[in-house]
C-alpha cells in the first residue's frame, strides 16, 4: 500500500495541473463565496435565511474543479496508455484505486478546508453589512457556533467525497470527458429535473437521493427540520454514491482488461 | 469560401459521423431533450374543479383582457349605470394601506392590522364596459407611491404627476367620455384641470358602469437568497376618502351601489369587511386586489417549460463539442489533420460549421418535438400554456436550438485552447450551467450572472413581459429573464466568437 500510495503520489505531483486545479478550487469557493454574499440581502428579522449557507455558496463551484481533478488523475491515465504501465507495475489494481483515492481526496480535503475557512471569513466581514445584524436576529458567523461549525466542517468532507465519486466515476467509464460528463450530470440533472417536477413526493424523493442536494443539506443551519433530509443523512446519500462508484470503479478496473 | 473548404468540411464530417462515442453522445442530448421533459411533465398534476386532463386546463386558464393578456380583475367599485357622454370628478383626501398581522388573518378588528407602504395600491375613477371580468376600462387614479396615473385595458399605463394623496394636500381626479375617447384629468385645487391621459375603447357600449375605484395588491417583502428569493407579504386593504363627488353633462346622478368586483363578490381577503361607507358627501372605501397585468403569477406556465430536457442535451452536446477537438489532440490525430490542410484556422472554421450544423439540426428537431409533445402532456395534466404566436414559438424552438448548438461550438473553443478534454468541458459548464442555476430564482445583484455569462442565452425562452405598474418576483425560473431573448443570445454570440477567435490564435501560434 506504501508503495502504492508513494507512486500515486509521485505521478500526482508531477502534473502541474493538480496544483492549478486545487489553487482554483480554493480560490473560486472563497471567490463565488464573496460574491453571492455581496449580492444577498436581509431587509428584517423575518427574512428566514441561512447566514452560514449563504456564506459556503462557493462550494457549488469549487467543487467543479475537485471533479475535474479526480476524474483526470484516472481518466488520463487510460488517454495516454500509463494505465497499462501502473498495472504492470502493480497488479492488484484495487490497490491502485484505493490509493488514488486517498490521495485525491487528501488534496481535495485540503483545498476545500481553505476554501470553506476563507468562505466563512468572508461571510463574517461581508454578510452583517447586508442586513445579517443582530437586530434580525443573526450573530457573525464563527466556527465556535456549533452549527456553523458543523456547516463549515461537512462542506469540507463534502468536497472530499465529491472527489472520491469522480475518482470511482473515472474508473468505471475510463476516460476523462465522459467522466466529467457523468459526474456533472450527477450533480446537476437531479435539481435541475426536481424543480421541472410539480408533484410533491416526487420533488422530495428526488432530492434525497441527490448527491449534490442531499450531501449540501449539511451546510443548513437555520429550518433543519424542514429539510427533505437531515444534515448528516444527506452527507451519507454522497458517501453512498462515493461509495458505491468507488466499489463498481474498483470492480471494473478488476475484471475489464486495462 | 473556395473548394477546398468544402472538403475540410466533408473531412470533419466523416470524423464526426464515424466515431461511436459522439455519435451516442448526439443522440443522448437529442433523445434527453425531450425524455426529461417528458418525465419532469409526467410527474406534475395540477388540479381543477371541472373535469379532468385538457378540460381541466382549460378550467385553469387564467383570466384574460381585451388583448388577450393574462390579467388581475378585482378591486372595490363604487358604481352607476351611465348612458352616453358625460364626466364624473371627485377629491381624494386620503389613501392608506394595512395588512393583516401574520397570523391574524384580520379577523380580531383593527387591532390585527399593520400600516405599510403597497406601492401600488390605487384609489381613483373608472369607467368599465360590463360587469364581466376582464372587460375594457379606463381609470384615473392616485397611487400610494406612484403618483397620478391614468390606465386602461389593464396593460397601458400612463404617468401623471408624482406626489402623496393627504388632507392638506387633496388630489382632485376627473374622468370624462366624449363618443368612444375616455380622458383622465387632475387636479390640486380643482379648478386648475391637466390632461393625465387619454384613450378610445373600441366596442365600448354606450351605457357603461362608472364610478369609484379602490385598489391594493399583495404586500410584499422579497430577499434574496443563495438559490432563490423569499418573499413575505400577502393580500393587504386600502382605505380612501373622496369627496366633492359631482356626476356632469350627459352622465345623470342615481343611486350608488358598492361591491368587491369579482363573481363571487370575493377579494383576496375574502368578502369585504365592511362595505362603502357614505356619509353626506362623503365616501370612505375599503378595497382588496388590483386591476393590472397578472405579472409575475408562476401559475402562468409557458412554452418554455416544455423545454427543461434542454439542460441535459446541453451536457451531452457540450461534452461532445470538447471532444470534436480535444480527441484529436490526445489521439495525435490532429498532427494528420494539420498536415492536411496547414491552414489551421480553416480547420476550425470547418469544425465549428460542421459541430454546428448537426447539432442545431439535431437540437431544432428534439426542441420541437419536445415543445409539441410535452407540452401536450402538461396540458393532460391540468397545465394551461400561455398561448403564444406562432412566430414566438418558431423563436423559442429555433432560439434554443441555436443556443445548444452554440454552446457546443464555444466548448469546441475553449476545448482547442485548452487541448484538455476535461477541463475544457467543466470552465463551459461552469459558464452556462452554474450561472443559471445561481442566477435563476435570484432578485438583485446576481441577476448579473444572466446578463454576463453565457447563461444569458436562456432567455431565448422568455415570453412574459414584465409590467412597471406589477410589483411581481420577476425572475428567471418563472419566466422573466433580465434580458430580452435576442439580447440574452446576443451575449452567447459574444462568448463564443471571443473563444473561437483566441482558439483561432491560438491553433496557429503554437504547436500541435
Amino acid at each position: 500500500m506504501r508503495l502504492a500510495l508513494h507512486a500515486e503520489w509521485t505521478k500526482l505531483r508531477t502534473i502541474a495541473g493538480s496544483y492549478w486545479l486545487l489553487f482554483a478550487a480554493t480560490a473560486l469557493t472563497v471567490g463565488l463565496s464573496a460574491a453571492v454574499s455581496a449580492g444577498v440581502s436581509c431587509s428584517s428579522s423575518a427574512c428566514n435565511q441561512d447566514a452560514a449557507k449563504t456564506s459556503l455558496t462557493g462550494v457549488y463551484l469549487g467543487q467543479l474543479m475537485i471533479a475535474v481533478l479526480a476524474v483526470t488523475a484516472v481518466g488520463n491515465e487510460y488517454s495516454t496508455g500509463m494505465i497499462r504501465t501502473t498495472f504492470a507495475a502493480m497488479p492488484r489494481r484495487w490497490l491502485v484505486l484505493v490509493a488514488k483515492a486517498v490521495l485525491v481526496g487528501g488534496g481535495a480535503l485540503l483545498a476545500g478546508l481553505l476554501g470553506v475557512l476563507g468562505s466563512v471569513l468572508v461571510g463574517r466581514f461581508i454578510l452583517p453589512s447586508k442586513g445579517f445584524t443582530a437586530a434580525h436576529g443573526y450573530r457573525a458567523l464563527s466556527l465556535f457556533d456549533g452549527t456553523t461549525l458543523r456547516a463549515a466542517g461537512g462542506s469540507v468532507l463534502y468536497l472530499t467525497l465529491i472527489a472520491l465519486l469522480s475518482v470511482g466515476v473515472a474508473a468505471l467509464v475510463r476516460d476523462s470527458a465522459a467522466g466529467i460528463g457523468v459526474v456533472f450530470a450527477l450533480l446537476f440533472l437531479f435539481p435541475l429535473v426536481a424543480n421541472a417536477v410539480g408533484d410533491e413526493h416526487l420533488h422530495r424523493h428526488l432530492e434525497q437521493i441527490s448527491p449534490m442536494d442531499a450531501g449540501l443539506a449539511i451546510q443548513a443551519t437555520i429550518n433543519v427540520h424542514g429539510l427533505v433530509i437531515s444534515p448528516w443523512a444527506g452527507l451519507g446519500v454522497l458517501a453512498l454514491w462515493a461509495m458505491g462508484a468507488l466499489l463498481f470503479g474498483g470492480l471494473s478496473l478488476q475484471l475489464r482488461d486495462a | 469560401m473556395t473548394a477546398g473548404f468544402g472538403h475540410l468540411v466533408h473531412a470533419e464530417w466523416t470524423k464526426l459521423r464515424t466515431v461511436r462515442g459522439w455519435l451516442i453522445a448526439l443522440a443522448l442530448g437529442a433523445v434527453l431533450i425531450v425524455a426529461v421533459g417528458a418525465l419532469s411533465a409526467a410527474g406534475s398534476h395540477r388540479g381543477c374543479n371541472n373535469g379532468t386532463g385538457k378540460a381541466c386546463a382549460a378550467a385553469n386558464a387564467p383570466l384574460t383582457g381585451p388583448d388577450g393578456t393574462a390579467i388581475t380583475d378585482n378591486f372595490y367599485f363604487v358604481h352607476q349605470k351611465v348612458d352616453g357622454d358625460g364626466s364624473i370628478t371627485v377629491r381624494l383626501t386620503s389613501l392608506a394601506e394595512q395588512a393583516p398581522l401574520p397570523g391574524s388573518g384580520g379577523a380580531g378588528g383593527p387591532d390585527s392590522w399593520v400600516s405599510v407602504t403597497v406601492p401600488w395600491a390605487k384609489a381613483g375613477l373608472i369607467a368599465k364596459a360590463s360587469q364581466n371580468q376582464g372587460s375594457a376600462y379606463a381609470a384615473v387614479m392616485a397611487t400610494a407611491s406612484h403618483g397620478v396615473r391614468f390606465q386602461y385595458n389593464f396593460t397601458h399605463d400612463v404617468a401623471g404627476p408624482p406626489g402623496t394623496v393627504s388632507q392638506s394636500s387633496p388630489q382632485w381626479l376627473r374622468l370624462t367620455r366624449t363618443g368612444n375617447t375616455l380622458t383622465g384629468y387632475e387636479s390640486a385645487d380643482g379648478a386648475n384641470w391637466t390632461k393625465v391621459g387619454a384613450t378610445t375603447l373600441a366596442g365600448v357600449p354606450s351605457s357603461v358602469e362608472a364610478g369609484m375605484f379602490v385598489a391594493s395588491p399583495d404586500y410584499q417583502q422579497v430577499d434574496n437568497r443563495i438559490v432563490g428569493t423569499s418573499t413575505q407579504g400577502g393580500p393587504s386593504k386600502a382605505t380612501a376618502t373622496f369627496d366633492n363627488v359631482a356626476v356632469a353633462g350627459g352622465w345623470s346622478p342615481g343611486t350608488w351601489s358598492g361591491g368587491q368586483f369579482a363573481p363571487d363578490g370575493f377579494g383576496p381577503l375574502g368578502p369585504p369587511a365592511t362595505p362603502f361607507h357614505q356619509s353626506g358627501g362623503t365616501f370612505a372605501v375599503t378595497g382588496s386586489g388590483d386591476i393590472a397585468p397578472g405579472a409575475g403569477d408562476p401559475d402562468n406556465s409557458t412554452i418554455g417549460g416544455s423545454l427543461i430536457g434542454t439542460f441535459v442535451g446541453l451536457l451531452a452536446l457540450v461534452v461532445l463539442g470538447a471532444l470534436f477537438i480535444t480527441a484529436e489532440y490526445r489521439r495525435g490525430l490532429i498532427r494528420t489533420t494539420l498536415t492536411a490542410s496547414p491552414d489551421r484556422g480553416r480547420v476550425l472554421a470547418a469544425k465549428a460549421v460542421v459541430l454546428g450544423a448537426v447539432t442545431f439540426t439535431l437540437s431544432a428537431v428534439a426542441c420541437f418535438v419536445a415543445v409539441w409533445w410535452v407540452g401536450n402532456l402538461r396540458q393532460n395534466n391540468g397545465f394551461y400554456i400561455m398561448p403564444t404566436s406562432g412566430a414566438t414559438e418558431a423563436r423559442v424552438v429555433l432560439g434554443t436550438a441555436a443556443l445548444l448548438a452554440l454552446a457546443s461550438v464555444f466548448a469546441l473553443a475553449v476545448g482547442t485552447i485548452v487541448r484538455r478534454s476535461a477541463a475544457a468541458i467543466a470552465a463551459v459548464i461552469a459558464l452556462v450551467v452554474l450561472p443559471y442555476i445561481l442566477g435563476a430564482s435570484a432578485i438583485g445583484p446576481l441577476q448579473w450572472l444572466l446578463r454576463l455569462t453565457p447563461a444569458a442565452a436562456f432567455s431565448v425562452q422568455g415570453v412574459l413581459h414584465r409590467y412597471s405598474q406589477v410589483d411581481a418576483v420577476y425572475i428567471a425560473s418563472s419566466g422573466y429573464f433580465p434580458l430580452s431573448p435576442w439580447a440574452g443570445f446576443g451575449v452567447l454570440c459574444l462568448w463564443t466568437v471571443a473563444a473561437l477567435g483566441f482558439a483561432w490564435y491560438l491553433l496557429r501560434k503554437r504547436d500541435a
